[in-house]
């Protein structure tokens, strides 16, 4: 075999290897390999995951097609072994009208598919209805967030509103740093925010992930379906230590979390309330955020 | 040039037969009679060698400082490497040497600067100063036929402003924690607040001052490269005759002019939020590590917006010069024109014309509005049309030709090859809902260094291989370049190939120990993997600079025209002596005249060869009226 014909062969392993990793990444249960995105509790952006897996597909027979031919032809017109002179060609109109119109079109729809699955997630804010009872009429009013992240360096502040449904008012109940917590199966709306520099707050089983803006508030909102304990993790470089803001984000059913924002509540607000055990210790007043400074 | 050692003595006879191997005896003694003007012989070696005029100095000039500080980016990524897949572990050999404070290991606040100064090495010292100004200033006179660029002496500044930046930025790896450390995107309020981070000290105004002295030298590189381009082209060489690396570097000069002074006014406008108190980028006070609250009324997004509005241009300031460069080594070595002249023109330019309207995609979860978002992402889908369009044609010049596997073409087709993963993976990320989950996770990491590190340096190496001989008139060794490649190539993909499904296990960038995390507590056997690949990747490197160092004074001495290739520089001597050409060049024909049957004789018509008398009748008579050249 010639020199040519093996280099060819080493390009044909590029598609071979690359398909077959990904196929691991995706199937495979253990291993160093078995790396794929993690379970997705949020019922609201099921629609992510499946834009990811169409695009990849399509991404995925171009790239072997492509990869393939690229090998074909380093192996047919390898000058060593093809006695046939060298097609004198500069080109074809109609192969580069097909090959550009066919993937503008292709592209084009892909654009037009996931606006909606974008809108869903980042631009149609939850509302709730107005004065008239009835939602989609014109006076409806944007939920108000019900629990607010400050990011700060290195860890995550959480205030959740209290009876009045509003976040900074009187009964703001103070979160544990670095524990956020949700009722199952509720859509919530929250409002982020940083203290110092930029953050990035991101939960993987949410897919949600939004930068938070000192001297801004950003607007998010999920629904989490699966009880248990997933990360929260920060995604924008704020300083050395950045890979240790390390948040955990609890997912209980609704009596659950009412009882612990009871209990929050409480040990803020009630002076006759006795501190339980030790890790139900919540907030002391000292480390209450500092988000009059930056507003 | 000829034995008879007068410039200019073969202009009346066919150009084309100097494209045979040509004795190269001579060529020093004329390159020193450029400058002969002097008596003392050190002045003449320093304004022949080191402030020269000549764009060939210059651009070797260039080459020179860049492949060095590509070794120091390359040991910077190796620094990284170790961190992720041995974490906290004494770096061996150099570990004790540089830290010896933290007992040898990387400290988290040094690891942060490790990965903003890696980047900011090889995209403002290496990617773009190679492809632009050493490849641009070596090979644009060269290639259009001209003696030398426009603005010699503002092309020599253009040089000598990149050593305050190489000071400027190398002195900051002496600052305490030892380089900048807000990520090269200096996003503030990180980059503006000293008191948030230890990088965010000395180190970051050194940085800044370095970045604002880049973004000047590029600037006058591309007025000088524009204008001589449009004004110096030779008889005959019309804009639809130059080769597609002249296309590029032609319409990357067009990017840099226009992008390139938002990011040095934006640079300036950190540096007096940071020395002056003003408050462009700061909010209302703004304050961090309890320092004093600043005036601020500023807003950090705009930094975003503007470093951006540089930064996506940037991205195809280092690419479309690199696919320039491949497309006319594809062309030689398959011994046939290049597939679709004119759509890989027009896609240049519409990749260029998009790039400045996508910045936003590198913000989708920054913040700003989310209508913003799928604006951008609308225009950044199209650009993926002008790209797939060039893979096509590349592909289409492959099929049918005599492919010659020369360490050029192999690296070449290793660029194209790269190029689809690095490409492909790049509609992704356009998505906006996908980019929510894969937005700064390893996903992008392995995305940009398939097109940054896989597909550009791929063709800047192959470019080296290519041109050597031009450069010094010697070839580099074929068997040691065949190895380079092999390895490299190899390496790259286990480097980089994983690193994707790292991203899909949502492995955020920048972080110096992810394993703390139940999502990525595993991901440590596979990093260790590639950091392996990557040391390997880095060894194989000096298979490189061992052929280079070697072949630079031993190796095989050639004529003018070694690949037997079409394009003007190669029939100039080699190496070229002061003012180029030692006749005066005429086009008569396209780049890419490779296998033409009606040439019998050989397969390559250099764009010099005259028209035979059939092909004269056919000939557009005011071809050679067309041109603007000042030699006419």
């Amino acid at each position: 075999m010639s020199m040519g014909r093996i280099w060819s062969l080493m390009f044909l392993s590029v598609p071979i290897l690359g398909t077959g990793m990904y196929l691991i990444g995706m199937l495979a249960s253990s291993g160093p390999l078995a790396l794929w995105f993690p379970e997705n509790i949020n019922p609201l952006a099921v629609e992510i995951d499946r834009l990811h897996d169409i695009i990849l597909a399509l991404i995925g027979v171009v790239f072997i097609v492509t990869s393939v031919a690229l090998f074909w032809f380093m192996w047919k017109y390898d000058a060593t072994s093809n006695p046939e002179k060298a097609k004198f060609v500069h080109g074809n109109h109609k192969l580069e009208v097909w090959w550009t119109v066919i993937p503008a079109v292709i592209l084009i729809m892909l654009a037009i598919y996931q606006f909606k699955v974008y809108a869903d997630v980042r631009i149609n804010r939850p509302m709730l209805a107005g004065a008239d009872g009835t939602l989609g009429t014109a006076d409806d009013q944007p939920e108000p967030p019900s629990f607010e992240v400050i990011g700060r360096q290195f860890e995550w502040r959480i205030r959740y509103a209290g009876a009045d449904k509003q976040l900074d008012t009187a009964d703001d109940i103070i979160g544990e740093v670095n524990e956020l917590h949700a009722p199952k199966d509720v859509r919530l709306v929250g409002s982020l925010k940083a203290a110092d520099v930029l953050h990035s707050f991101f939960i993987p089983a949410l897919r949600l992930k939004n930068d938070m803006i000192p001297g801004t508030r950003q607007i998010v909102w999920f629904q989490a379906s699966k009880p248990g304990t997933y990360d929260i993790v920060c995604t924008e470089l704020c300083g050395w230590g950045h890979y240790k803001m390390k948040g955990r984000f609890v997912v209980e059913s609704q009596e659950e979390f009412a009882t612990y924002l009871e209990r929050l509540r409480k040990a803020q607000f009630d002076r006759s309330y006795d501190n339980g055990s030790p890790s139900d210790q919540p907030v002391s007043p000292t480390e209450q955020p500092a988000v009059a400074t930056v507003e | 040039m000829s034995a008879t050692g007068i410039p200019g003595d073969q202009v009346t006879e066919s150009a084309g037969q100097w494209s045979s191997s040509q004795p190269t005896v001579g060529v020093s003694h004329q390159h020193a009679d450029g400058h002969g003007h002097s008596s003392h012989g050190l002045i003449r070696f320093v304004r022949s060698y080191i402030f020269s005029t000549d764009h060939k100095i210059i651009g070797l000039q260039f080459l020179f400082s860049t492949l060095i500080w590509f070794f120091v980016g390359g040991m910077l990524a190796m620094a990284i490497r170790w961190q992720l897949a041995w974490p906290w572990q004494n770096m061996p050999i150099v570990g004790p040497m540089l830290f010896s404070g933290e007992g040898g290991q990387i400290s988290p606040e040094f690891y942060t600067s490790l990965v903003t100064q890696h980047a900011t090495v090889m995209i403002f010292f290496v990617i773009i100063p190679i492809l632009t100004a050493a490849f641009g200033n070596y090979l644009i006179p060269l290639m259009i036929g001209a003696e030398d660029m426009a603005f010699p002496t503002l092309n020599m500044f253009s040089y000598w402003m990149m050593w305050p930046a190489f000071l400027l930025i190398g002195s900051s790896f002496f600052v305490p924690p030892y380089g900048a450390g807000a990520g090269w995107t200096s996003y503030p309020p990180l980059s503006i607040l000293t008191e948030s981070s230890p990088g965010s000290g000395m180190a970051q105004t050194l940085w800044l001052g370095g970045v604002a002295c880049v973004g000047i030298s590029s600037m006058m590189g591309s007025v000088n490269y524009l204008t001589t381009l449009i004004q110096m082209r030779a008889p005959g060489m019309t804009m639809m005759r130059l080769p597609m690396t002249v296309w590029a570097l032609f319409i990357t000069a067009i990017l840099q002019a226009f992008a390139l002074p938002v990011l040095t006014a934006g640079a300036i406008m950190q540096m007096t939020d940071r020395l002056l108190g003003t408050g462009f980028y700061l909010p209302e006070l703004a304050s961090a590590n309890n320092s004093a609250p600043v005036a601020g009324g500023g807003q950090p997004l705009l930094w975003q917006h503007l470093f951006w509005f540089y930064s996506h241009p940037a991205v195809y300031i280092m690419i479309l010069p690199a696919m320039g460069m491949v497309s006319d080594m594809l062309s030689t070595f398959s011994r046939k024109p290049l597939f679709g002249y004119r759509p890989m023109v027009m896609a240049l330019c519409v990749i260029a014309g998009l790039g400045f309207i996508v910045w936003g995609h590198h913000m989708y979860t920054s913040g700003m509005s989310p209508v913003l978002g799928i604006t951008f992402a609308a225009a950044t889908v199209m650009i993926a049309i002008p790209s797939a369009v060039k893979v096509f044609n590349w592909l289409g010049t492959l099929w049918g030709g005599r492919i010659q596997m020369t360490t050029p073409l192999l690296f070449s087709v290793g660029f194209v090859s790269m190029f689809i993963i690095g490409g492909l993976s790049g509609i992704l990320m356009a998505s906006t809902p996908v980019d929510i989950v894969i937005h700064d996770t390893y996903y992008i990491v392995a995305h940009f260094h398939y097109v940054l590190f896989g597909s550009a340096t791929m063709a800047i190496f192959g470019g080296i291989y290519f041109w050597f001989p031009k450069m010094f008139g010697r070839m580099m060794n074929e068997f040691w370049g065949k190895v380079h490649f092999g390895l490299t190539f190899i390496f790259i993909n286990g480097t980089f190939f994983p690193m994707h499904l790292l991203g899909a296990g949502n492995m955020p960038r920048r972080y110096a120990d992810p394993y703390h995390f139940e999502l990525f507590a595993d991901m440590l056997p596979l990093n260790q993997f590639i950091s392996i690949c990557a040391f390997a990747s880095m060894a194989a490197q000096m298979i490189f600079v061992l052929n280079f160092l070697t072949c630079l004074f031993w190796g095989r001495r050639v004529g003018r025209n070694p690949w037997n290739c079409n394009t003007l520089e190669w029939a100039a001597p080699s190496p070229p002596g002061h003012g180029n050409f030692d006749f005066q060049p005429i086009v008569y024909r396209g780049p890419y005249e490779y296998s033409d049957p009606n040439s019998s004789d050989r397969d390559f018509r250099p764009q010099t060869e005259r028209p035979s008398a059939i092909e004269s009748r056919s000939e557009n008579p005011g071809a050679l009226a067309q041109t603007g050249s000042r030699h006419v």
